[in-house]
């Protein structure tokens, strides 16, 4: 199949690649581009283990073709802590317990981040519903909602992020 | 002369046992620095995809792999055809039957795997999978357990055909693989014959997966110069996989390394070893490249471990006022086309008969048997000890349905049959011995913080205005920790645990366990024991599993066996160290070691204030300055082989709310207390018992893996399969008792599954006690919405203004 050259920012950085037309966003992120942080769990939608951020939107990149994001701008989790700093998700996933074994996780993190942008002073109810997209077989997700709200809060004071 | 609040101080700063430090693995998960299965990226690796019958039991007439072998980068097809010249098509099953690696002339289940397609990358291989030809026979498929023993029933496994044993006792029909008889069948039966009351209750715990969010998936790597082999995989026992693997290839064990690195949620799903991983192995060790297969949503759901489907009957004999004389229980047990439950080699009901619960019950009789069926094999305890949430399932139901003949409340039966705190150790009737609790404390502690009695008051009151108000109780005993070697092995391995650890001369140290986390947070808490009883922080601890070069040999993780036995395991090799330590201070302080006195992370002697030994500075000396004879280093190992199994408990109460036109369910409130002995990590405990709550309301109230009359599979996604959200996902209340095990090194109990065989009862509790006014005695699992409309419907509840 003949392959098509595309390229975007991925974490602030531009690259390019050469993909075929079929395949998926997250295949070309974890083993053409080796960004291995977003995982897949099911390649049918309903996990988002493979959530990252395209263009200011949360997407399950398992089911986005890679070509859908040439010109584009994605972030994943490899891309939430800037200059050594934990981003306050992630500081919140550590400190209320909001994972286990951690392979939902860097899903849970993207989807929360492109979350707080929505709704910056969320509801524990509208935690779950904003989430509602990502499974966790782990937590039982109370520690998660957990983990936002401590990351939305600390983001609302002054000098957080 | 150290202050309290001073030792207090050099305590706390060990961050050892009961502390809720933060995990040690989170800050690589949280950066997306985690190394799972498919994460692993060798040079030059291939991809292998399956082929799989789109039939539950059909002959295979022909297999053509021209047109996938003539696609370009597709390297190899196997079939059986290809594996029976290295005897490779079947392999043995943890159980001691056989299950085919790749069909062998016939499919006994859909999804079955025919053919492997191995290529450059996953799409090429997914394309290959599409090419290969398959010719099928179609033949009736037997699915419904209860007609596998009907004289004109379809013959499953024609390889059994004329065998009477199938690797665990005798068998009574072509589709019979076991029966296993446990209790005192004449005294029972005498009992019941005698009873002023008897109930007797068919029921089921319905076929479920365990679907953790990472699927099942290996690397294999077999090196054709050095001739050695390494297999990444997710496997919760990787030690087991070895001799597995060094069994069926051949290799040596000493030219076979398995590790299993960062694994994504077990739950008992990756115990056994399934036909992916060996083709994998065999596909790599003939062409001489690394090969992955990772499985997708649809194939973990389809083929690889699903849990239970036990089709009990309960039976309870007793008094007028509720006092239990005698249990009966009959279980058919559907095992699919092959047996390979995962269970420790004696025992085909696994530990079943640990259901007469948390009662006193003088006398007891079970019986199960195993059946063929065309469905995917398996059988694993899914967040559990093997058949141990069946078992609690069974008798927590029964005490209900006791309760309700007598009009007696579901708490006061509890009350008047729990095992008192003084008959502790507890012989059983079934012959477990129990080894420490307290029932009655820990029912009375949640009865009191829900206001049990104003629920009741509250529930008649709805009842009179025609609303559907459940309350479940559920006060379970779990058998975990397994186990004694005298009664378990897997593949005759006794099921031990194991840690070698190495304190380095600067006073930080490594670990190696033979178990294996899979979210369970031990890198965390083994390194808060070790602190513990070492003195050394548990920052500077590090510990490692998983990788069969280098980790001690042991029997893995599930069952809740890291705590009771890997972390005794832990415990005592610490303890090893530590006396050795005691020898090194007193060499160094010039005093005898029985005049020495341990105290947190130091030895001082007797009564000279000012002389002692930090565990830092012994560690020191234990490289350069030993006593005479003495060998240098500080590194211990143990084998730890538990004298029993550990008996945690625990009392659950669930509030939930019926919608009786829509028969949605909306719990409430639920109310968990859990005894698991002494608590290492409360945070962890914690998020534990939040998991397996979670995944026992999954089980309750939604999951089922279902097929259709002619064994086609119907909830083989995750549009299908109820995983809950967080939306759906109650909110859990957390409590505890601490009632130490009298066997174990620290006290500790293990806790992670209790939650799941405790939960899954105490939601079909409630269900059942919604609608127990109105003369219901079972509603079966799961209780969607739909089924528990049909109930309602039935009822013409739906229909009343």
């Amino acid at each position: 199949m003949a392959k098509k050259h595309i390229s975007f920012t991925l974490n602030g950085a531009a690259v390019e690649t050469l993909v075929e037309p079929r395949e998926l966003l997250i295949h070309v992120l974890r083993e053409e581009l080796r960004q291995t942080g977003s995982h897949i769990g099911c390649e049918t939608s309903h996990c988002g283990a493979c959530t990252v951020d395209l263009n200011g939107k949360s997407v399950k990149s398992c089911t986005v073709l890679a070509v859908q994001a040439d010109g584009g701008e994605v972030l994943t989790v490899e891309g939430l802590a800037q200059n050594g700093q934990l981003h306050p998700l992630q500081e919140g996933f550590m400190q209320e317990h909001g994972l286990q074994c951690g392979f939902c996780t860097p899903g849970m993190l993207m989807r929360s981040y492109r979350f707080l942008q929505e709704n910056p002073k969320p509801t524990d109810d509208e935690v779950r519903m904003g989430m509602s997209g990502n499974l966790c077989r782990c937590t039982g997700y109370m520690n998660i909602v957990k983990a936002v709200q401590y990351a939305a809060k600390k983001i609302q004071t002054p000098g957080g992020k | 002369m150290a202050t309290t609040a001073e030792s207090m101080e050099r305590e706390q700063k060990l961050e050892g046992i009961g502390c809720s430090r933060k995990r040690k693995e989170d800050p690589r998960f949280i950066q997306g620095k985690g190394n799972y299965v498919d994460d692993v990226n060798l040079a030059g690796t291939l991809f292998a995809s399956v082929v799989r019958s789109p039939h539950a039991h059909a002959r295979i007439k022909s297999i053509n792999k021209a047109k996938a072998l003539a696609l370009p980068g597709v390297h190899a097809v196997l079939t059986a055809d290809d594996l029976k010249p290295l005897k490779l098509h079947w392999m043995p099953t943890l159980a001691g039957d056989v299950q085919a690696v790749l069909a062998d002339e016939k499919v006994c289940f859909q999804y079955q795997e025919v053919a492997v397609v191995i290529a450059d990358n996953r799409y090429i291989a997914a394309d290959g999978v599409d090419l290969v030809e398959v010719e099928y026979e179609p033949l009736p498929a037997l699915v419904d357990p209860h007609k596998a023993m009907d004289a004109d029933a379809p013959i499953i496994r024609e390889d059994l055909v004329g065998k009477d044993e199938a690797g665990q006792g005798k068998r009574l029909h072509n589709n019979h693989i076991f029966r296993w008889e446990v209790g005192d069948k004449a005294g029972t039966d005498k009992v019941f014959a005698g009873a002023e009351v008897t109930v007797k209750q068919a029921m089921l715990n319905p076929r479920v997966h365990p679907c953790p969010l990472e699927t099942c998936g290996c690397v294999a790597s077999f090196d054709k110069v050095r001739g050695d082999l390494t297999v990444y995989i997710t496997s919760q026992a990787p030690h087991v996989v070895r001799t597995v693997v060094s069994i069926l290839s051949g290799l040596p064990e000493s030219k076979i390394r398995v590790i299993s690195p960062d694994i994504g949620g077990g739950f008992g799903n990756k115990v056994g070893v399934y036909p992916g991983y060996v083709t994998a192995i065999v596909a790599s060790i003939v062409l001489g490249r690394p090969v992955k297969w990772i499985e997708s949503r649809i194939e973990n759901l389809s083929t690889t471990a699903f849990a239970r489907d036990y089709h009990m009957v309960g039976e309870l004999a007793a008094d007028k006022n509720g006092r239990i004389k005698a249990l009966r229980v009959n279980v058919l047990a559907d095992h699919g086309a092959f047996n390979s439950h995962a269970q420790p080699t004696k025992w085909p009901a696994g530990l079943f008969s640990v259901c007469t619960g948390s009662y006193d019950i003088p006398v007891a009789y079970v019986k199960v048997d195993g059946v063929y069926t065309n469905k995917a094999p398996g059988g694993v305890a899914y967040r559990c000890s093997f058949r141990v949430t069946e078992a609690v399932h069974l008798i927590e139901r029964m005490i209900d349905i006791l309760a309700q003949k007598l009009d007696i409340d579901k708490a006061e039966i509890r009350f008047r049959n729990f095992i008192k705190p003084e008959q502790f150790p507890y012989h059983t009737a079934l012959d477990w011995e129990y080894d420490s609790g307290n029932y009655p404390a820990a029912l009375k502690k949640v009865m009191e913080a829900v206001d049990y009695a104003g629920l009741r008051k509250e529930q008649e009151e709805k009842r009179k205005k025609g609303e559907l108000m459940g309350i479940g109780i559920c006060t379970f005993t779990e058998i975990v920790g397994a186990g004694p070697s005298k009664a378990c092995d897997i593949l005759g391995v006794g099921m031990f645990d194991s840690c070698e650890i190495r304190v380095h001369p600067t006073g930080s140290a490594i670990a190696r366990m033979g178990t294996q986390s899979t979210g369970q947070a031990h890198e965390t808490t083994y390194a808060q024991i070790i602190a513990t009883e070492l003195g050394l922080p548990s920052e500077v601890i590090q510990v490692e599993e998983g990788d069969t070069s280098t980790a001690p040999y042991g029997l893995g993780t599930y069952g809740s066996r890291s705590t009771p036995v890997g972390g005794a395991a832990t415990a005592n090799a610490a303890r090893k160290i530590r006396d050795k330590a005691r020898k090194i201070a007193a060499h160094l302080l010039e005093v005898s070691p029985d005049d020495l006195d341990w105290e947190i992370d130091r030895f001082k002697v007797k009564g000279v204030p000012g002389q002692e030994k930090t565990m830092k500075e012994i560690a020191w000396a234990a490289y350069n300055n030993v006593p005479a004879g003495m060998e240098m280093g500080l590194e211990a190992v143990e084998y730890y082989d538990p004298p029993n199994f550990t008996y945690p408990f625990g009392a659950y109460i669930c509030v939930l709310d019926i919608d009786r036109h829509t028969g949605e369910s909306k719990v409430r409130r639920f109310y968990a207390l859990d005894d698991c002995g002494t608590r290492i990590n409360p945070m962890i405990i914690e998020g534990q018992i939040h998991g397996g709550l979670t995944e026992a309301y999954a089980v309750a109230m939604g999951q089922l893996i279902a097929f259709d009359a002619n064994g086609n599979l119907l909830s083989n996604s995750l549009m299908d399969y109820f995983v809950p959200t967080a939306v759906e996902t109650p909110k859990w209340e957390t409590d505890f008792t601490v009632t130490p095990s009298p066997h174990h090194p620290l006290g500790a109990k293990g806790v992670a599954e209790s939650p799941h065989v405790g939960g899954i009862p105490c939601f079909t509790n409630a269900v059942n006690d919604a609608f127990s006014h109105l003369g219901v005695t079972q509603i079966e699992m799961p209780h969607t919405s739909f089924n528990v409309w049909k109930t309602i419907h039935e009822l013409g509840l739906d229909k009343q203004v």
